[in-house]
């Protein structure tokens, strides 16, 4: 990761979530194929839905015929965490036009948004549209691409998961959290700790109770909660 | 190739609801500043969703009763977490956890 805000370090810094797409968008294509669903709807799902882990859960759904409203609702629940990463991001594009802000608010992703955090500690905490575009276009694109050719593949492989990519996107968010929390230095690497713990422990307790999805964005705004009380109290 | 009406309408709906939700933080903070306390609260965003969405990966959902561990990946996060502290370099990190995570498939 650099200091340069180019498309050309765009590009490089993409390539380990892309790497993390393939796998995962092969499987979702096996996946909704095998469930019924044809290729020209894994790649419209893929293109204007754009919603990782949610497709999953549309295709569980659908495969159900659940109604269509209690899938929409539970797609805005499993992705009511773009909220929070938009609200994150947008401040620092505000200075580019409403145009330019829409459309890269519109492909942001989990992986895009925690790339961007990281890029934050390299640039003086400055993002500009260009990087930010190139980033999230090169995703977007393989992963409506791959949804696409996991689509084709089919019933050729029958149990993606066993050949381990599908913990290349796991294995990107363990790696963009220690890097975040090493070199970011707006809060003390302590409360970091307490508060990645703090998340553990409520996300384990949790799965009692909570349907993991919603769960996960509770978890979120209770862990920012105690993260400012901490940080207030450690002052 | 087919496309059915339901599916599109899925498709559509869970794509508008999923857009909104990207796009209007990215409005209104267009026009308007978020008070120091928010900007706050935002910050810590960042590590809490990572790593909610790795206890995602570490954990088997029950209902009613606590998680059972997902062994296979633990074992695998433990190889990416070295190679991180290591590297500090994503691909890196990405490709030592794939690799971790098919041996241990393998072996098991």
């Amino acid at each position: 990761m650099t200091g340069d805000l180019d498309a050309r370090s765009a590009l490089r810094e993409t390539v380990p979530t892309v790497f993390g797409y393939i796998g995962i968008a092969i499987a979702f294509g096996i996946t909704a194929r095998a469930n019924g669903l044809s290729i020209l709807e894994i790649l419209l799902m893929s293109l204007i839905t754009y919603a990782g882990s949610a497709e999953f859960v549309i295709v569980s759904l659908v495969a159900m015929h659940a109604g269509i409203g209690s899938i929409v609702l539970s797609v805005f629940l499993v992705n009511a965490r773009m909220i929070l990463m938009s609200m994150v991001v947008a401040p620092y594009l505000s200075h580019e036009s409403m145009l330019k802000n829409i459309w890269a608010g519109s492909l942001l992703t989990d992986e895009t948004f925690a790339l961007s955090m990281n890029k934050l500690n390299y640039t003086e905490h400055q993002l500009n549209f260009k990087w930010l575009n190139t980033a999230n276009l090169f995703a977007y694109l393989v992963w409506g691409g791959t949804s696409a050719v996991g689509g084709m593949l089919g019933n050729l492989i029958s149990n993606p998961e066993k050949y381990g990519f599908g913990f290349a996107l796991v294995a990107m968010f363990i790696g963009l959290l220690y890097l975040q929390m090493i070199s970011d230095r707006t809060i003390k690497l302590t409360i970091q700790l307490v508060v990645v713990l703090f998340v553990a422990v409520f996300m384990y307790v949790g799965m009692k109770w909570l349907p993991e999805n919603g769960l996960l964005l509770i978890v979120t705004l209770l862990g920012c909660g105690f993260g400012v009380v901490l940080k207030h109290v450690a002052k | 190739m087919s496309l059915s009406s339901y599916v599109l309408l899925v498709i559509l709906g869970s794509g508008l609801v999923t857009w909104l939700s990207r796009v209007v933080p990215f409005v209104l903070l267009k026009e308007f500043k978020l008070p120091a306390i928010v900007v706050n609260f935002l910050g810590f965003v960042p590590i809490c969703i990572m790593s909610a969405l790795w206890m995602e990966s570490l954990f088997i959902q029950h209902l009613g009763q606590l998680p059972s561990l997902n062994v296979p990946n633990i074992l695998a996060s433990v190889p990416t977490l070295i190679s991180a502290v290591i590297s500090k370099n994503l691909l890196v990190i990405v490709i030592v956890g794939v690799i971790s995570l098919a041996v241990i498939n393998v072996l098991g």
